[in-house]
C-alpha cells in the first residue's frame, strides 16, 4: 500500500539525514525520483524551489509537498492526498523524535562528565564551521544577482550583528526591499 | 512554570516565519527564548551542537531538544508540533491550490531580496557563537578544517563529526588518566 511505502522511504530519509535540510534533499531525491519514480525531475526543482520560500525547514516542506504529490499523481481525492503529506511529513520527524529525545535524557544525566564535556568542546567549532558552509553553500550567482544583493546581505548583517533588528523583521524587510528595488 | 500552551505560540511564531530553513532558526530562538529568559546561552550553544551532530533535521532537532529543556516530553512534542504545523498548513495550501506561487512576479521579486538576508541570517548566529564559545588554537583549527573539507573537499559532515567524537574523548579520557596518576591536573586543552 502507497502510505506504507511513503512512510517506509521518509522514515528512512529522516533517520540518515545528518546536516540539515539540503543534504537531504539529494537523499530525496535519489528515494522519490530515481528509486520510486513517484515524481520526476522537474517537479522535484519545482517541489525544492517551493520548499525554500515558504517558512519552515526546507526537509518538512518538501516532505509534506512530495507526500501529496504522489497520492494526487496516483489520481487520489484530497482527503487521501492530505494523509499522504500527513504520513510523509510524520515519517521525515518520527526517527529524529526517538534518537534526540533519547538524547536528550542522556544529556541531562552525563552533561557534566568530562569526557562528555570533552567532546563538546571538540564538537562546538567543527558544528560552527558545518553552519558555516552551510552559508558559503548559499553564495551562489543564483543568490546574489547583483551588487544590490551583497548591499542587502551587509545591511542584514549589521542589522542582525548589532541586535538593532530580528530575524523576522529583516525576513520582512528583505522581501520589502526585493519587491521595491526589483 | 512555563505552560505547554505558551511554548505552542512561541514555536508556532517561530515555525511560521522564519524561512531559509533550521539555521536561520538559531536567530529565532536566540531572540524569543534567551530574550524571554527562558534558556540561558550555554544550554543553548549546547543545544545546537547536539542538534546539528544528531541525525535528522537540524530544525526539527533544535524544537525537540529546547522543548525538552523546557518541559520535558511533553515539552519536547508540542514544541515540535507547534514549529512543523504552520509550514505544513502552508506548503499543503501551495500545493492544493498555489502551485503557481513560485511563478508569481511579487513572489519572484520579494525573494530576490529574502535570499542574500538569509546568508546574514546564518553567519550572524555563527559569529555569536564563535564569540560565546571558549575558542582555543585548535578550536579555530577544526572550525576552519570543517568548512574547508565540506566545503572544498566534499568530505561528509558525518565523518567530520565521528572524528571529532572519537578524537575529543579520547583526548578528554587520556588526560582524565593523567590526573589520577599523577593526581596533577596536566591542563592540555
Amino acid at each position: 500500500m502507497i502510505y506504507v511505502e511513503l512512510f517506509l522511504t521518509f522514515f528512512l530519509i529522516g533517520m540518515f539525514t545528518i546536516g540539515g535540510g539540503y543534504a537531504m534533499l539529494s537523499l530525496i531525491q535519489n528515494q522519490v525520483v530515481t528509486v520510486h519514480g513517484w515524481i520526476d525531475d522537474t517537479t522535484f526543482t519545482d517541489i525544492v524551489a517551493i520548499s525554500q520560500m515558504t517558512p519552515g525547514p526546507i526537509g518538512i516542506n518538501s516532505a509534506t509537498y512530495i507526500g501529496y504529490e504522489v497520492l494526487a499523481k496516483a489520481g487520489a481525492s484530497e482527503f487521501m492526498s492530505i494523509l499522504g503529506s500527513f504520513t510523509a511529513t510524520f515519517a521525515v520527524v518520527l526517527p529524529s523524535f526517538i534518537i534526540v529525545l533519547l538524547l536528550a535524557k542522556v544529556y541531562n544525566r552525563w552533561k557534566d562528565h568530562p569526557i562528555f564535556r570533552g567532546v563538546m568542546s571538540g564538537l562546538r567549532p567543527a558544528v560552527l564551521g558545518l553552519i558555516g558552509t552551510a552559508a558559503l553553500s548559499l553564495a551562489t550567482p543564483e543568490n546574489f544577482i547583483d551588487w544590490k544583493s551583497f548591499v542587502i546581505c551587509i545591511v542584514a548583517f549589521i542589522a542582525l550583528y548589532l541586535k538593532k533588528l530580528g530575524p523576522f523583521s529583516v525576513i520582512g524587510l528583505g522581501a520589502l526591499v526585493g519587491l521595491v528595488i526589483y | 512554570m512555563i505552560s505547554l500552551w505558551q511554548i505552542f505560540l512561541v514555536f508556532g511564531k517561530i515555525g511560521a516565519f522564519t524561512i531559509g530553513g533550521g539555521i536561520p532558526m538559531i536567530a529565532a530562538i536566540k531572540s524569543e527564548l534567551v530574550q524571554r529568559g527562558w534558556l540561558n546561552d550555554e544550554d543553548f550553544v549546547d543545544i545546537i551542537t547536539l542538534a546539528q551532530t544528531a541525525p535528522g533535521l537540524f530544525a526539527v532537532n533544535i524544537s525537540i531538544l529546547t522543548g525538552h529543556r523546557l518541559r520535558g516530553t511533553k515539552g519536547s512534542v508540542v514544541a515540535t508540533i507547534a514549529s512543523c504545523l504552520p509550514p505544513f498548513l502552508i506548503i499543503l495550501l501551495v500545493a492544493m491550490f498555489f502551485t503557481n506561487f513560485k511563478d508569481n512576479p511579487y513572489v519572484i521579486k520579494a525573494f530576490k531580496g529574502i535570499r542574500p538576508v538569509v546568508v546574514a541570517l546564518i553567519g550572524v548566529p555563527m559569529i555569536d557563537m564563535l564569540k560565546a564559545t571558549k575558542m582555543r588554537w585548535w578550536s579555530w583549527m577544526v572550525w576552519i578544517a570543517s568548512m574547508v573539507l565540506v566545503c572544498l573537499l566534499s568530505v561528509s559532515p558525518i565523518y567530520i563529526l565521528i572524528c571529532v567524537i572519537v578524537v575529543a574523548a579520547f583526548i578528554s579520557w587520556y588526560n582524565g588518566r593523567q590526573t589520577t596518576d599523577n593526581g596533577q591536573r596536566t591542563t592540555h586543552n
